[in-house]
């Protein structure tokens, strides 16, 4: 929900990086930090910074990506079939894999998993994922406990029947709200599942000290063999990043989760004996401030286009000590579809004041802007109210916990601009369809959704979902080409100020091994533990 | 005495039952929908609706609020909303590390003020009295997340005395329970050495000095016993200031405590954990001055209980 | 007079009535004494790598993390901080006395549900309640004065209430009380002047504690909003940067521990001065 990223295939090294890094022994154990509690371990709630990758460790998914890339391929799946009209799904298990109970796994695992996520009574925040499969809605509407669209016609074989075509189908089935778990354990352990984990995955949990510390052990009977490398992580909690990365250069820390705090970042840079602890990769992220379409004086397309060249994006960026790259469309620069002769709208404070006085407002208005409340993001909002207030637009902060902007930015009465920074769009999977829909798309433009512009552009809605419905591989590069299409045509409405595309730092201790592309994995956010080793 | 007793015990069971009913009510006034953070941006409207449903979300103040006392007849507590384990659960997992820093932070101020306050009475008017007394009014007019990150700059990063965060040895806690207990040791260290220098001008103590006992020995024999009478009520009180300054002081060095549970829950909007933990720290403040009112009686003869 | 006099005397209560006075001058005239505007975000006072600037001959305590002068926004800040400090106990002192006053004198079942009601909110942990009441109604100036003011009452009417009490029953107002006096007389001629000392010593010493209280929301992110400066959000906004630039935290730290210092070394003499009995008592 808040911060889970996908990051780009291939991690550059940014500081000198060894990317020719020693092949990862096996054996050791991790130390890991992270500063904020990991809430549940339960595949069907978990969607944060910390517990995204654990649950990736703990449980399996009928697809997979090939570690360190976007790459989708088979996990629990031996192979898949596609039907011609793209709306049959067809997995082959493999045979063999175990639970860490004991019990092997079979297709009906499958589906009831499917079935929990989907059922209300789980709540879970991934429900909407799995909107496509026949029966969905009878399930949400608490109809049926069953989806009928999800059949088992022998112990290995899966079927799922889509209501429409749907290409990023297979991704869906490898992000965490699509983990195979075992009923019974989920049935012994009830609403504490999420405490007490039973996956198929490389590590299992072995001991949790709430809000202290966890402890992963390897997985003995794993089904890839080989993996995972380590014997054991220990993750340790409640720990300040800064504080994380001084235990860090001391040896006592292996990887600081939270990556590089805005403070040490230049010292950590700037300092020769340090930088080749860094790793860097993009994320597929979008920092930007929403303008609310239907509120006054934001209804206004010129107001809307004034504020986008009112902005300093580079003094942003310049203010973050330079961890991310100015932004000028909706999607990040590593996702399909991107359009990089693409322009957006130029930093032109002149310009802005002749369009806002030709949309009536020479004098400027009064309005305001949200944000949440921890660092940088008031920063940038100042930043952005000093910009607005050279063109005469007076902005309001109003500096919020992230639960009240949240509230607010969906209100059509409230919130008409806000600064998405720690609330903002990072991808699920790596495919601009989820870049739109409910962040820019009628069906997430109402009270509670999270297209806090309340745009809606029908027109641009029924090209999503044309895009979409071309499921089949030969079609993929219309599909981008549309995609690419519908963003820029976005930013002729001027619902978001697009400001900058962050970056990931992941620092990690000199005796770590493993490619550098593990330790900024795009899928297993942030590190892919089953992959790294010491060396 | 037993009477006495259990009118105060009844009586704090109502205050407490008060502290949930303004915390709950203050709570529902809140401008946030947990439903909306629960069901994620994936959601449909109808999720969002069923979910609030099944949290009971959509019912009135009062239902919502029976329904929370209900269950704490029963010692539930309720279930996070971001968390999804038992309210009881995170709480009881952290009380105890906050139950230590609480105990040294105040062991440390009773050591340090209590000290501070007979070396300043016995010196009085002194150079070392007013630089003591200085100490004190600076430790006072401190505030607590100020202090926490300069001696985390000075003695853990600097000098590295101490480790920069952390739970589980010894060592941890010393910076974080040390931090509070220089602060807090000013109201001691005044206290008591204004209610020394009071005791030494009574005639007791003048007589046992005529009679030829030695200073140390009047001090620690006559003088400081009557001298601390006033420290106990103060550390019941000092309770409830402690559980403010424990959000700032875990969350400045990372000790895994109520003070940040809390802290996280505000910020997440997580009602049934603030909620916790408002009523838990109620308990231990109502504890903390209930402990003190019926220890003054037992510590100070000159307290009749039946006059209360 | 004399009382001021003998308190002049004291080389701490001189200097600390100096030092307020001086912020507080310097947060009047502060458009006139600080070099730049406090909101202004200069480009060239960041570094090219968007580092804030150590003290120099232009920014003479440094740049903050937008490249903002430090030495302005302290001098701002002075006028938030004191506003907040001065406006919160006022009202605290204010709702505390009348508390205080009406549970201690009127007594009845008025004064045992006043009373009960403090008993409550003693029983709250006041940062918690000043957190979550600055979250719902969304922080101003003025709603953090208040905040400040609802958590602070409560000690100031216990102490008037019990001063009160004992005031009551001394045998002047029993006098007046026969002598067929109307309540109202009693209070004003009477209690009134005889509590002004312990509301005086209250006054001062509690604006200690609301401008550690406004720094210490202001530092949990809970606080006045920004760009306004105050004190504890000037900490705020650079806390994770301390060990890089350190400036950010130690002026603004030096600033808020030195006014904080001051009331409550004025008000400890105060409270020694007007009432000898009060003395060393918290």
């Amino acid at each position: 929900m808040k911060r889970k990223a996908l990051s780009l295939a291939i991690a550059a090294t940014l500081f000198a990086g060894n990317l020719l890094a020693a092949e990862p022994q096996h054996g050791g154990e991790a130390v890991v930090t992270y500063q904020n509690d990991v809430a549940t371990l339960d595949p069907a709630i978990g969607y944060d910074w910390q517990n995204w990758s654990m649950i990736k460790s703990l449980f399996d998914r009928l697809m997979d990506y090939k570690p360190g890339t976007t790459e989708l391929v088979p996990a629990l799946a031996e192979s898949y079939t596609v039907s011609d009209d793209g709306t049959e799904y067809t997995f082959v298990m493999k045979k063999g894999v175990k639970f860490h109970n004991g019990r092997e796994m079979k297709a009906a695992d499958v589906k009831y998993s499917l079935e929990r996520t989907v059922n209300p009574k789980t709540q879970s925040p991934g429900a909407g994922f799995f909107s496509s499969i026949v029966g969905y809605e009878d399930v949400t509407g608490g109809k049926s406990e069953t989806l009928a669209g999800v059949t088992t016609p022998d112990d290995y074989t899966v079927k799922i029947k889509l209501s429409q075509p749907n290409a990023t189908f297979l991704h869906i089935m490898a992000i965490n709200f699509a983990s195979v778990v075992p009923k019974e354990a989920v049935e012994k352990w009830g609403a504490d599942f999420g405490k007490h984990p039973v996956g198929s995955g490389a590590f299992e949990l072995q001991e949790w000290k709430l809000g202290q510390q966890l402890v992963f052990k390897k997985n003995p009977n794993y089904y890839r063999s080989g993996v995972p490398y380590l014997d054991g992580i220990r993750f340790e909690i409640g720990q300040d990043p800064t504080v994380a990365l001084l235990r860090l250069q001391k040896g006592e820390v292996d990887i600081a989760g939270d990556g590089v705090p805005p403070a040490q970042f230049l010292q950590f840079k700037n300092d020769p004996k340090q930088k080749g602890l860094v790793v860097t990769g993009d994320q597929l992220q979008t920092g930007y401030l929403t303008l609310k379409t239907t509120l006054p004086p934001f209804d206004n397309l010129k107001v809307r286009q004034a504020v986008n060249m009112a902005i300093s994006k580079d003094r942003v960026v310049r203010l973050i000590n330079g961890r991310a790259k100015p932004a000028n469309q909706p999607l990040p620069p590593a996702m399909p579809g991107y359009d990089t002769g693409f322009k957006g709208y130029p930093y032109d404070v002149e310009g802005a004041k002749k369009l806002l006085a030709e949309a009536g407002f020479e004098k400027g208005f009064d309005t305001e802007l949200y944000v949440m409340n921890t660092d940088p993001q008031p920063r940038i909002a100042q930043s952005i109210q000093q910009d607005l207030a050279k063109i005469g637009i007076r902005a309001q902060i109003k500096s919020l916990a992230q639960a009240n902007v949240i509230a607010a930015g969906s209100e059509k009465d409230q919130a008409p601009m806000v600064w998405s920074g720690g609330m903002a769009w990072i991808a699920d999977f790596p495919d601009p369809s989820n870049f739109y829909g409910p962040i820019l798309g009628c069906e997430g433009a109402v009270s509670g959704g999270w297209n806090w512009a309340l745009y809606c552009n029908k027109a641009l809605d029924a090209e999503a979902k044309r895009a979409d419905s071309m499921a089949k591989p030969e079609q993929q590069a219309e599909r981008i080409a549309l995609w690419s299409k519908v963003f820029t045509d976005v930013m002729a409405d001027a619902p978001w100020v697009p400001i900058f595309n962050e970056q990931r730092f992941t620092v990690r201790s000199a005796r770590m091994g493993g490619d550098d592309a593990l330790y900024v994995d795009p899928v297993h956010v942030p590190v892919n533990y089953d992959y790294i080793g010491v060396k | 005495m037993f009477a006495f007793i259990a009118r105060r015990v009844v009586y704090s069971i109502l205050i407490l039952l008060g502290v949930t009913l303004i915390t709950y009510l203050l709570l529902f006034m809140l401008p946030a929908d947990p439903a909306r953070q629960i069901a994620g941006r994936s959601a449909t409207p109808e999720i969002v609706a069923n979910i609030r449903h099944q949290l009971g979300l959509d019912l009135p103040f009062y239902q919502q609020y029976f329904q929370y006392l209900k269950g704490l007849l029963h010692g539930d507590l309720g279930r996070s909303f971001i968390q999804r384990s038992q309210v009881s659960e995170l709480i009881g997992a952290r009380l105890v590390p906050s139950l230590q820093l609480m105990g040294l932070g105040i062991a440390f101020e009773l050591l340090i003020g209590i000290g501070l306050g007979i070396v300043a009475a016995l010196k009085r008017d002194s150079f070392i009295d007013r630089l003591l007394m200085a100490f004190s009014f600076v430790g006072v007019s401190s505030p607590q997340f100020i202090a926490a990150m300069l001696f985390l700059y000075f003695f853990a990063v600097r000098l590295d005395w101490f480790p920069m965060g952390g739970y589980g040895e010894f060592r941890h806690i010393l910076l974080p329970a040390l931090t509070l207990g220089i602060l807090g040791s000013g109201w001691y260290s005044r206290m008591v050495r204004s209610s020394m220098i009071e005791v030494l001008h009574q005639d007791f103590i003048r007589t046992a000095r005529a009679k030829g006992l030695s200073r140390m020995r009047v001090v620690f024999r006559h003088v400081l016993p009557n001298a601390i009478v006033p420290v106990i009520p103060m550390v019941g009180i000092d309770i409830g200031i402690f559980m403010g300054g424990l959000v700032v002081v875990e969350s400045v060095f990372g000790w895994p405590g109520i003070g940040q549970l809390a802290w996280q829950a505000i910020q997440q909007v997580d009602i049934p954990v603030i909620v916790g933990v408002t009523t838990v720290s109620a308990v231990a403040i109502v504890l903390g001055n209930l402990l003190a009112d019926l220890v003054i009686p037992l510590v100070d003869p000159r307290i009749d209980v039946k006059k209360h | 007079m004399s009382t001021l006099k003998t308190l002049l005397r004291r080389p701490s209560v001189a200097i600390s009535l100096l030092f307020i006075v001086a912020v507080v001058l310097l947060a009047i005239f502060a458009p006139w004494a600080a070099p730049f505007d406090p909101s202004e975000q200069f480009i060239e006072g960041l570094s090219l790598e968007g580092a804030p600037l150590p003290p120099d001959a232009t920014y003479r305590m440094g740049t903050d993390l937008l490249g903002r002068d430090l030495l302005s926004r302290l001098l701002y800040g002075a006028r938030t901080s004191l506003f907040i400090g001065l406006l919160a106990n006022g009202i605290a002192v204010l709702i505390g006395t009348l508390v205080g006053l009406t549970a201690g004198f009127v007594r009845g079942w008025l004064g045992s549900v006043l009373m009960r009601f403090t008993d409550l909110m003693m029983a709250f942990p006041a940062l918690l309640l000043a957190i979550a009441l600055a979250a719902i109604f969304q922080p101003s100036v003025w709603i953090v004065a208040l905040v400040i003011a609802m958590v602070n009452w409560v000690q100031i009417a216990r102490v008037i209430y019990s001063e009160t009490v004992a005031l009551a029953a001394r045998d002047f107002v029993e006098v007046e009380r026969t002598l067929g006096a109307s309540r109202l007389r009693i209070l004003f001629s009477h209690l009134l002047p005889h509590l002004l000392p312990t509301i005086l010593v209250w006054a001062t010493l509690g604006i200690s504690t609301t401008v550690l209280l406004e720094a210490t929301l202001s530092f949990l992110g809970v606080g006045v909003q920004p760009p306004t400066p105050s004190w504890g959000n000037i900490i705020f906004e650079s806390q994770t940067y301390f060990t890089s630039a350190p400036w950010l935290v130690l002026f603004p730290g030096a600033a808020i521990v030195a006014l904080s210092l001051a009331f409550n070394l004025v008000g400890d003499a105060l409270r020694d001065a007007l009432d000898p009995t009060l003395k060393g008592r918290s």
